[in-house]
């Protein structure tokens, strides 16, 4: 009966999108009737919810008579694993993505108040059709309520590459991400219809905006983090295809964050803003179409299933070029914004938007370059980090200078004798140049680390000769987004630049070296867990008075047959200490030992980078608040 | 509407224009330079794989080929897609899946004396790489075989 309950849900919550969507395209003519999409958009939104709760239902009890229960989760797994195995597998990740869209939906038709009514229908009628074909999807192509007569007796297992608490939250995290560019999307769709291109609809945008881009930059940072302590390889970064699926919606959104700022403080970039909005919801369907169709083997090759993704490239083509085309049609008509110079905070964010823009293209190209010639000349090629690396490299410096001028500058015009300011970030650049030629690096670290430096000191400087206590949460949150890259710039430099490895084979009882480090190798035991066998090498790491053990697994799964690495890492104030137990060689085991300098950094900046956006998002919604009571005549 | 406006909107419209072209160009250039990333070792036997560059070289892991030297982890082995093989040395844990008549990528570059020096290696049906190129090259050579 559960099942059959949330699918019915199901059913109702599309018939109601559909409605939903027939009145906003209605027009006058239906009068009072079009006040409905309002609640149509709310309780379309709590049967979605309570469909996935279903679906959730079902996973905690283990209920093996529904297919997807059966195939993608066991009796024996941890309680948190059968939850998060409702979502660790298409289908269920595909009604958490029509939930998301649903709710989002549900929650704009309850809070938005700046819109006029009618470009709030025509946006509510926008996330309606978006809604409707996903809905479609689940409903033709992959039912989650799926029965299975007769039932299974046990089921079958979730990949134990995805038994990790990491990988149970980073899918949802980076879903509610795309999702929350979806509302910008029909926002912008919805003021193209209306012709109501204007500040208002950037300052009700940016809520939207500002959450969908911490929740991506929460689920990116994640998914390097989960990559680098799972897979044992040391790494953060691979320009796997699937990473490169989140990390352009999330260049796309930071772009969109920008220009949103000037269109709501200046009314100017009225065009780019629907654009970059569009392109950035784009960029989340092609992430999820790449992820979701197999169409791009890689290390998330589980997710394969090439017929689903025609349908959501069928959705993409319908969507983006729906609001291209409309794009088109209208945007001669919007209104001109408000004129700026070059040298101006908005000329330092034009600039910052077509930095972005081209390191958005050059992914783009790469990731998708070896689908195109396949399909092309039926040559199978791979593109990988050298080509990456070597295009987005130079233009993430570009914009770490952009950085040191951009946030200083006013708006509207903004005259030479400000830019001496430039001067502090300057010469710490400088400074800190010099003090990297006491070690031998390369040259990219080198400036890595130099620009880090300089860029921690430009992103502190708004807050000079402010009081601190009532500088706005705004500001704030700038100023720690910004420290965040610096600091997350200074971790990347610093991993490159300092990393010492060691690899040998040792017998028990010996010692290795590896940086600072004294690591002494006691021996190894099997082990046992609750779905899995392990060896386990025991090791202990001295260095100065302090001494450490670690234990890296080497881990054997029976269900389905795989073996893992359990890396063993040990942080420190000044690093990490990452060790891995490879093969036995006769007598010996293989250890792969790291010292890895302020590594830690790069996910720290990223968690700044992230709580900057939260802290903003704060001080937008508290201003919010105070003018609708009456506290604040006019947004600033 | 004034014709300074229309000219300030006529440059931003040319900025992004021109963004999109360096975009595109600086991806033409990155793929001509690099896109070259994955070789087969027909590939090398016929000059077509760059010394002293990252490269990925993907073949099956020859019979008989595998060797341990004595430091514990060092192997050599040798990959061959049937009329050509490379010698690559790699010094480093070996993936679980790595055996001799399997599928392997090994990311590294290629050396003045021909031996591929490897500083990764992706094994053929590891749950954690499956490089695309792998999946083609084995079901040909098992065709190749065949037909033999």
């Amino acid at each position: 009966m559960i099942a059959e309950a949330g699918l019915a849900a199901l059913w109702l919550a599309a018939a109601l999108a559909l409605l939903q969507f027939g009145l906003s395209l209605a027009g006058n003519r239906l009068g009072e009737l079009r006040a409905m999409v309002v609640p149509a958009a709310v309780l379309q939104g709590v049967l979605t919810l309570f469909a996935f709760a279903m679906l959730i239902w079902l996973f905690w009890r283990t209920d093996t008579s529904v297919v997807l229960v059966a195939a993608n989760s066991h009796s024996d797994k941890p309680l948190i694993y059968r939850l998060s195995g409702a979502w660790g597998n298409h289908e269920g990740s595909m009604l958490l993505w029509v939930t998301v869209l649903a709710a989002a939906g549900a929650l704009l038709a309850l809070v938005e108040r700046r819109l006029s009514q009618d470009s709030l229908r025509a946006t509510l009628g926008a996330q309606a059709l978006l809604a409707l074909g996903f809905f479609g999807f689940l409903l033709i192509a992959s039912n989650p309520f799926e029965r299975l007569d007769p039932a299974s007796l046990q089921g079958q297992g979730l990949n134990p590459l995805l038994q990790d608490p990491g990988l149970a939250f980073h899918p949802p995290t980076l879903y509610l991400g795309y999702v929350g560019l979806s509302v910008a999307f029909s926002l912008a769709v919805g003021a193209l219809i209306t012709r109501e291109v204007g500040p208002a609809l950037a300052r009700a945008m940016r809520p939207w905006v500002l959450g969908a881009w911490v929740l991506l930059t929460v689920g990116i940072v994640a998914g390097s983090y989960w990559a680098y302590y799972e897979l044992g390889w040391g790494g953060w970064w691979f320009w796997d295809p699937v990473e490169n699926a989140s990390l352009m919606p999330w260049l796309a959104a930071t772009a969109l964050l920008h220009s949103i700022n000037v269109l709501a403080a200046r009314g100017s970039l009225r065009a780019w803003t629907v654009m970059l909005a569009v392109v950035a919801f784009s960029m989340s369907m092609i992430g999820t179409f790449l992820v979701r169709s197999g169409i791009l083997t890689s290390v998330h090759s589980f997710a394969v299933d090439p017929t689903r993704g025609s349908f959501i490239l069928g959705l993409l083509v319908f969507y983006t070029g729906g609001a291209l085309l409309l794009f088109a049609l209208r945007i001669g008509s919007v209104r001109e914004g408000a004129r700026f110079d070059l040298v101006s905070r908005e000329g330092a964010l034009v600039v910052n938007n077509l930095l972005l823009t081209v390191i958005l293209g050059t992914v783009f190209v790469g990731t998708l370059y070896p689908v195109a010639v396949e399909a092309l000349v039926g040559e199978k090629i791979s593109i990988g980090p050298p080509y990456f690396n070597a295009v987005t490299g130079p233009i993430v410096l570009l914009l770490a200078a952009l950085l040191f001028i951009g946030p200083l500058l006013r708006w509207r015009r903004d005259s030479r004798p400000n830019l001496r300011r430039i001067a502090v970030p300057a010469l710490v650049t400088l400074v800190a140049l010099a003090a990297t030629f006491a070690a031998p690096m390369g040259i990219l670290p080198r400036l890595g680390l130099a620009f880090a430096a300089g860029l921690a000191a430009a992103s502190l400087l708004p807050l000079a000769g402010r009081k601190l206590t009532r500088t706005p949460l705004t500001i704030w949150g700038m100023v720690v987004s910004h420290l965040g890259i610096a600091v997350a710039m200074a971790g990347a430099a610093s991993d490159s630049a300092f990393t010492r490895e060691t690899l040998a084979a040792a017998r028990p009882g010996e010692t290795l070296s590896v940086g600072p480090w004294r690591v002494r190798f006691n021996g190894v035991d099997p082990v046992d867990g609750p779905n899995w066998t392990a060896i386990e090498g025991h090791l202990t790491a001295t260095r100065g008075g302090t001494t450490l053990r670690l234990d890296p697994q080497s881990r054997y799964f029976a269900a389905p047959p795989t073996e893992t690495n359990e890396a063993a890492i040990v942080t420190r104030l000044d690093g990490q200490l990452y060790t891995v137990l490879g093969h036995q060689e006769g007598d010996r085991w293989q250890l792969r030992l790291w010292w890895k300098p302020f590594v830690t950094f790069i996910w720290l900046g990223g968690a700044l980078i992230a709580l900057g956006g939260l802290m903003a998002l704060l001080g937008r919604v508290r201003r919010e608040r105070r003018r609708v009571v009456g506290l604040e005549e006019q947004p600033a | 509407m004034s014709p300074s406006r229309k000219h300030q909107r006529l440059v931003l419209v040319l900025l992004g224009v021109a963004a999109l072209i360096g975009a595109a160009l600086l991806a033409m250039w990155g793929l001509a330079d690099r896109a070259a990333y994955f070789r087969t070792p027909q590939d090398v036997a016929a000059g077509r794989a760059e010394r002293g560059v990252p490269l990925r070289l993907g073949g099956m892991v020859r019979e008989g080929s595998i060797r341990k030297l004595p430091d514990g982890v060092t192997v050599t082995f040798e990959l061959t897609d049937g009329p050509a093989s490379v010698p690559v040395r790699f010094r480093g844990i070996v993936p679980d899946l790595f055996k001799e008549n399997s599928g392997a990528v090994a990311e590294g570059q290629l050396g003045r004396d021909g031996t591929f020096v490897a500083d990764n290696i992706l094994a053929k049906h590891d749950e954690r790489y499956m490089p695309p190129q792998m999946g083609n090259q084995a079901s040909e050579l098992k065709t190749r075989e065949t037909v033999k």
